[in-house]
């Protein structure tokens, strides 16, 4: 999207003669990047402490996985050299087997694109199709929780959103009968938006109204979504001929095509959640009501002293970010799982903050952070399959990211870069729960 | 937002007193008086009885069950109920001081009016079922203690949940591998305390947003556990994940005390250790030099920087001993409770410990009734479908998640933050 010549409207106040590159990278620059620099050191800070944070976050990940396999250490106390070898080796294995199940083998496509038979090359694509399935939600999710950071909110909630998404689409999903395709399935995803929308409505209402701080509030907000489900399994919302705890199956008309045959699973979801990142990027920094949001994130003081009407800001703000993170839901429901499960949260929710965060906040970063942390989820489970690692070290390589993105001092210190003049970082999020 | 603490006071004051706040919690009183009578009263023949078992199980200690007759118990509490809303409402100021102890009986009165009307013509272990109730509030109470510790010294800690996760692990691995149980907890409260270090560098030196850091910690510690879990323990339970668990111990004497000895004081040491820990947190905080100073720091930093309080190395400690605290917790959930490790087996209680902290005002024996509020939730919800009732029992276990909603917004009460809670600390000219 930062190909798209911005079109010069009232809302925006950038001059017209700005390249569309530059452009982008006023919206995703860190305050670090100094103004009068070139833009390929501009580009270079966007990009610098992100890739030094995933580089770093995979190194601690592979020491993790070498420390605690016994091979490692039966290779040691032969010698140094043999327990070094073994360790390449450990994390050759590990990290082969995460590539490859991420992005499929390079030569295996090539065997199948010159053999011609179109199954075969399904299925040489297959694991880059599965990365790109498992970035979907994460593209939802992160849009969400960017989208909350720039009003200055912290939508920890999204995994209740996401679920009171999924719970309300698989509802329309199946209940809903007699519709075509083209009616059924838009009605049953926008019903996941609606129900991630009310669930983001609540906690920024009551910010609005009370003061009482989002965190707090989605956080239990979180857990009323977890005991709603399990009633709604348990009881209404059960398939009638099960014991298991599970909705009945969508129906055709509410399944979001896939794009190829057998076994490629990527849906239509896909372009959908980039289409809403396009949307999301033209509402934050196109549109008058963008500018709004902005302004009562960046100072919720000065916006109100400018007249803005700062809790219908926040109010909207959760709104819209619940609504993204229903999508969430919504997606994996009507285009993988087509029904919903006890056990259907994979913490899409809390892998957002990650994802947003990564993304600084910016939809093309969150869609760029999403797709890495798909193909890694994806890229993992093959891992699992092939050197019996846990697809967990996953969850502890994301803590490690986290971390570097939002201490970006520890990395500086790490790499011994230079400290920029104007420390960036997140401190206009930070705030008493008692808000203010 | 700097509020000292002459002007918090004042606002306390300001709020007891206020004619609103009155006349909300008077209404309130009548309302659940009301509820009582319309809900629980109405619909039984004459003559019925509940039975509640006043001795938990195991106990060689009889009390005869306790009888009472349906309709007239729950008919005396509603009574009780509307007549408390009518002082409250009529009588100038209200209950005062008193009013939150008011809403606590009748609160209290709505709860046993449910349970005598839930258990109409059966029988009920009542003392079985407080004794779950504190055994459930253990880990609620000690994780909001760890709460409590952090973010009085103005460090919001949403971290207690992995802290606890990973404590639970620890102790579990280490107890089975040395097989002493004591080691386990040690174990577990030092894996955690280092949980702690990482979020106090994180948010006191490195000043990283403390929300984003205890979120970086919970993931971290779901994903290691889960990984240790499944990559050791589960392929060899019996020597990595079979620690065993403490005994109760009786006390002397004061188990002997008829209905509440058993349930107080025949308990393991984890029960034991909240109730020293509640005494020595509350004492610490509000008698104390240190606790005064880390009190300070959490409301006005810069004040009390100026008094040549270190505000990074108070901070620092609190969040250390409240990591600590996170980890007792958590041992308990292996080697005092289960016996073994699951995955995610802390399920969320970490944060039922952050609304129990809220709850409960950020005072610690605020925190042992919202605790003990929480738990009673959740016995209930295990009890009711044997009862019969026709409520579901998500509901009851949604009820901590709305309670803390509902308190935060300030319906019932306003809740006193600490001032500088989550605000990092820049010393001037640094």
């Amino acid at each position: 999207m930062s190909e798209q010549n911005p079109k010069p409207n009232q809302a925006s106040s950038e001059p017209s003669k700005q390249t569309a590159t530059e452009v982008f990278l006023e919206e995703v620059a860190r305050p670090s990047a100094p103004k009068g620099a070139s833009r390929g050191r501009r580009i270079g800070q966007v990009l610098l402490i992100p890739a030094l944070a995933i580089f770093t976050g995979l190194l601690l990940g592979a020491v993790f996985i070498i420390l605690t396999t016994p091979s490692f250490y039966a290779a040691m106390k032969v010698s140094v050299v043999d327990g070094l070898k073994e360790a390449w080796n450990i994390i050759y294995v590990a990290y082969g087997a995460l590539f490859t199940g991420a992005f499929g083998s390079p030569s295996e496509m090539w065997a199948a694109f010159t053999s011609g038979d179109p199954r075969a090359i399904r299925e040489a694509f297959y694991p880059l199709t599965e990365s790109l399935l498992a970035s979907t939600p994460y593209i939802f999710g992160g849009l969400s929780v960017a989208l909350g950071f720039r009003v200055g909110l912290f939508n920890i909630g999204a995994e209740g959103q996401i679920f009171i998404g999924a719970i309300t689409a698989t509802f329309v999903g199946y209940a809903l009968t007699g519709l075509p395709l083209l009616l059924h399935l838009p009605i049953a995803f926008l019903a996941g938006a609606a129900g991630g929308a009310f669930w983001g409505f609540i906690p920024g209402f009551l910010k609005a109204r009370t003061g009482a701080h989002e965190v707090i509030n989605t956080i239990m907000m979180n857990y009323i979504a977890f005991r709603l489900s399990d009633w709604l399994l348990t009881g209404p919302m059960k398939r009638p001929d099960s014991f298991n705890p599970v909705s009945p199956t969508i129906l055709e008309s509410a399944k979001l095509p896939r794009f190829f045959g057998e076994p490629i699973r990527l849906h239509w979801g896909f372009l959908v959640a980039l289409g809403m990142a396009w949307l999301v990027w033209w509402f934050l920094f196109r549109t008058e009501w963008g500018f709004y949001l902005r302004s009562v994130g960046a100072n919720h003081h000065a916006a109100r002293y400018a007249g803005m009407n700062v809790p219908l800001a926040i109010i909207l703000g959760m709104t819209l970010a619940g609504a993204l993170a229903g999508m969430a839901g919504g997606n994996e429901v009507l285009g993988v799982n087509y029904n919903l499960a006890m056990a259907f949260s994979s913490g899409y929710g809390f892998d957002s903050i990650a994802i947003a965060l990564l993304g600084n906040s910016h939809p093309l970063g969150v869609v760029l952070a999403a797709l890495l942390f798909g193909a890694l989820r994806n890229g993992a489970t093959q891992m699992m399959l092939t050197s019996g690692i846990p697809i967990d070290i996953i969850s502890v390589v994301q803590a490690f990211i986290l971390v570097f993105i939002a201490a970006p001092a520890i990395i500086r210190t790490i790499y011994r870069l230079k400290k920029p003049a104007y420390e960036e970082g997140t401190s206009a999020l930070a705030g008493g729960w008692g808000g203010d | 937002m700097a509020t000292t603490a002459s002007t918090a006071k004042l606002r306390q004051k300001i709020e007891v007193a206020s004619p609103t706040r009155q006349r909300v919690m008077g209404l309130l009183f009548l309302a659940l008086g009301i509820a009582i009578w319309y809900f629980f009263s109405r619909g039984f023949e004459q003559g019925i009885i509940t039975k509640f078992g006043m001795t938990p199980g195991g106990q060689t200690l009889k009390l005869p069950d306790l009888i009472l007759p349906t309709v007239t118990t729950i008919n005396f509490l509603a009574i009780l109920c509307v007549l408390l809303g009518l002082i409250q409402l009529i009588k100038p100021g209200g209950f005062g001081h008193y009013t939150n102890m008011a809403l606590g009986i009748v609160v209290a009165a709505f709860i046993f009016a449910f349970l005598t009307w839930a258990a109409a013509g059966k029988s009920l272990n009542l003392a079985g079922m407080l004794n779950t109730t504190l055994i459930k509030a253990v880990p609620l109470t000690l994780g909001a203690l760890s709460g409590i510790l952090c973010e009085r010294s103005g460090v919001v800690n949403i971290a207690i949940e992995g802290m606890m996760l990973m404590a639970a692990m620890s102790a579990s691995l280490f107890a089975s591998v040395t097989g002493n149980l004591w080691l386990g907890v040690l174990a577990g409260v030092v894996s955690a305390g280092l949980l702690g270090l990482v979020h106090g560098v994180l948010s006191i030196k490195y000043k990283t947003n403390q929300i984003i850091s205890g979120t970086a910690i919970n993931i971290f510690a779901i994903g290691m556990t889960s990984y240790i879990s499944s990559k050791f323990l589960q392929v060899n339970q019996l020597a990595l994940n079979n620690p065993g668990t403490f005994k109760p111990i009786a006390l002397p004497l004061l188990s002997k005390i008829p209905f509440i000895g058993p349930i107080l004081f025949d308990q393991n040491i984890f029960v034991y250790g909240m109730y020293i820990l509640l005494i020595v947190i509350h004492f610490g905080l509000f008698y104390t030099r240190w606790g005064l100073r880390m009190r300070s720091v959490g409301e006005h930093p810069r004040a009390a920087d100026t008094l040549g309080i270190n505000v990074f190395r108070t901070r620092y400690i609190s969040v250390l001993l409240g990591a600590f605290v996170a980890g007792f917790a958590g041992a308990y959930f292996t080697v005092g409770s289960v016996g073994g490790f699951d995955e995610v087996m802390t399920a969320g209680r970490g944060f039922i410990a952050l609304a129990a902290m809220i709850f409960g005002n950020w005072m610690p024996f605020g925190a042992l009734g919202a605790g003990l509020l929480f738990g009673f939730a959740d016995s209930l919800a295990a009890k009711i479908s044997i009862l019969g009732v026709q409520i579901p029992s998500s509901f009851l276990l949604m009820a901590p998640y709305l309670a803390t909603m509902i308190v935060l917004a300030g319906v019932v009460g306003r809740s006193r933050v600490p001032a500088a809670d989550g605000v990092p600390y820049e010393k001037e000219g640094d």
